[in-house]
């Protein structure tokens, strides 16, 4: 097990401290550890668990955050994930969308393939790399004492947010996610009022 | 309708027609010259979110969340495309997403640019491998039955189509700048 050398959150704690103040917001999770940490704070309707199609999430959140501009978009996922899809950080910074934040849980690792190194640890800055793309405002964190002031943002829904959290890189006990995703997107539909076509 | 030299092909303002009718809120695009009336449109229309992508797959997932959140959203792309967005098809059949996207051909007609070659002629081999189903338009007084045959499949059978753009509607692209 790598231990980040400065301070980290511990994943499962942090998760489940944002989302207990999040209970209205629209989740989409990045696949792999970022979704277990979600379903283990507890099944909602209104998750979106990804099992593949990686480096997908966020900008799979972007097109839900323009067709639901009246509710907090929230992107869940790891850092390899948000890796394979950075160039949607582009993208999402060309639309700014007021109500979509980018959670990124950085162990600096790739969890589910054997805790190779990733390249935040390997020289990759994210929030200089969000900042770059245009989105203004991206910061860091390391503990779950900032789950309430980055719940205040989300829940203002002032513009684009990207927070890297940095974590422990552990493994804590899977907590597997329904992967039927014709199940969990007709529920989400449903619980957003939406019909079948 | 302007009779300026730079009225877009009829063909082109067919597909925003059809899309517009079809109460498309999102248009999600890598550009070309064959989509350029479309995207120009989406742009102009305050009904319609334009969203320029920084490769193709990001749009296969973009559309599915506009679907996921209520709204229909279609991907615009070059053949070449459709080989970046392989993988980020798998979201549309593990989950039965509606999906629609017009691609414009390359490597096919007179193209002066042998690279690309190998992508347009796995294009629709590729989406096919993919589970989606190909429709093509050559000829410009079909575009618009076909895209729209095309759209109703996607958003009212909730299928997964593809219409390709043959690159003859879009004809010889000219190299020599003068």
């Amino acid at each position: 097990m790598t231990k980040n050398p400065a301070k980290a959150a511990n994943r499962r704690q942090f998760v489940s401290s944002l989302l207990k103040a999040l209970p209205d917001a629209l989740v989409v999770t990045g696949l792999g550890s970022a979704s277990y940490d979600v379903f283990a704070a507890g099944d909602r309707d209104n998750n979106y668990y990804l099992w593949g199609a990686m480096g997908g999430s966020t900008s799979l959140a972007l097109g839900l955050a323009l067709a639901q501009p009246d509710k907090s978009v929230l992107v869940i996922t790891g850092d390899g994930e948000q890796l394979m899809g950075i160039g949607s950080l582009a993208t999402i910074a060309a639309k700014q969308p007021r109500n979509l934040t980018i959670i990124v849980l950085d162990n600096g690792h790739f969890g589910e393939t054997g805790m190779q190194r990733s390249h935040t640890s390997l020289g990759t800055d994210l929030v200089a790399v969000a900042k770059g793309f245009g989105i203004a405002d991206a910061w860091s964190v390391d503990s779950e004492e900032h789950c309430a002031e980055i719940a205040s943002r989300v829940a203002a829904r002032q513009g684009p947010t990207f927070v890297q959290v940095r974590i422990d890189a552990d493994e804590p006990p899977r907590a597997l996610p329904p992967r039927d995703g014709v199940y969990v997107k007709n529920r989400f539909r449903a619980a957003l009022g939406l019909k079948p076509f | 309708m302007s009779e300026t030299s730079t009225t877009a092909p009829a063909w082109q303002q067919d597909i925003f027609k059809v899309l517009k009718e079809g109460d498309v809120r999102q248009i999600a695009y890598v550009p070309d010259a064959g989509h350029s009336h479309v995207i120009r449109s989406a742009i102009a229309d305050p009904d319609i979110q334009d969203i320029v992508l920084t490769t193709e797959e990001e749009g296969v997932a973009v559309v599915s969340g506009a679907w996921l959140g209520g709204q229909r959203a279609v991907l615009l792309m070059q053949s070449s495309g459709v080989g970046n967005c392989v993988n980020m098809f798998s979201l549309l059949s593990s989950a039965n997403f509606p999906f629609f996207t017009l691609v414009t051909m390359r490597g096919e007609y007179a193209d002066f640019n042998p690279w690309q070659g190998p992508m347009g002629r796995a294009t629709q081999g590729a989406l096919e491998l993919m589970g989606i189903a190909v429709l093509r338009a050559s000829d410009p007084a079909q575009v618009e039955e076909i895209v729209r045959a095309g759209f109703d499949a996607a958003f009212e059978a909730g299928d997964r189509v593809a219409v390709l753009l043959g690159q003859n509607l879009i004809g010889r692209k000219k190299w020599e700048r003068k």
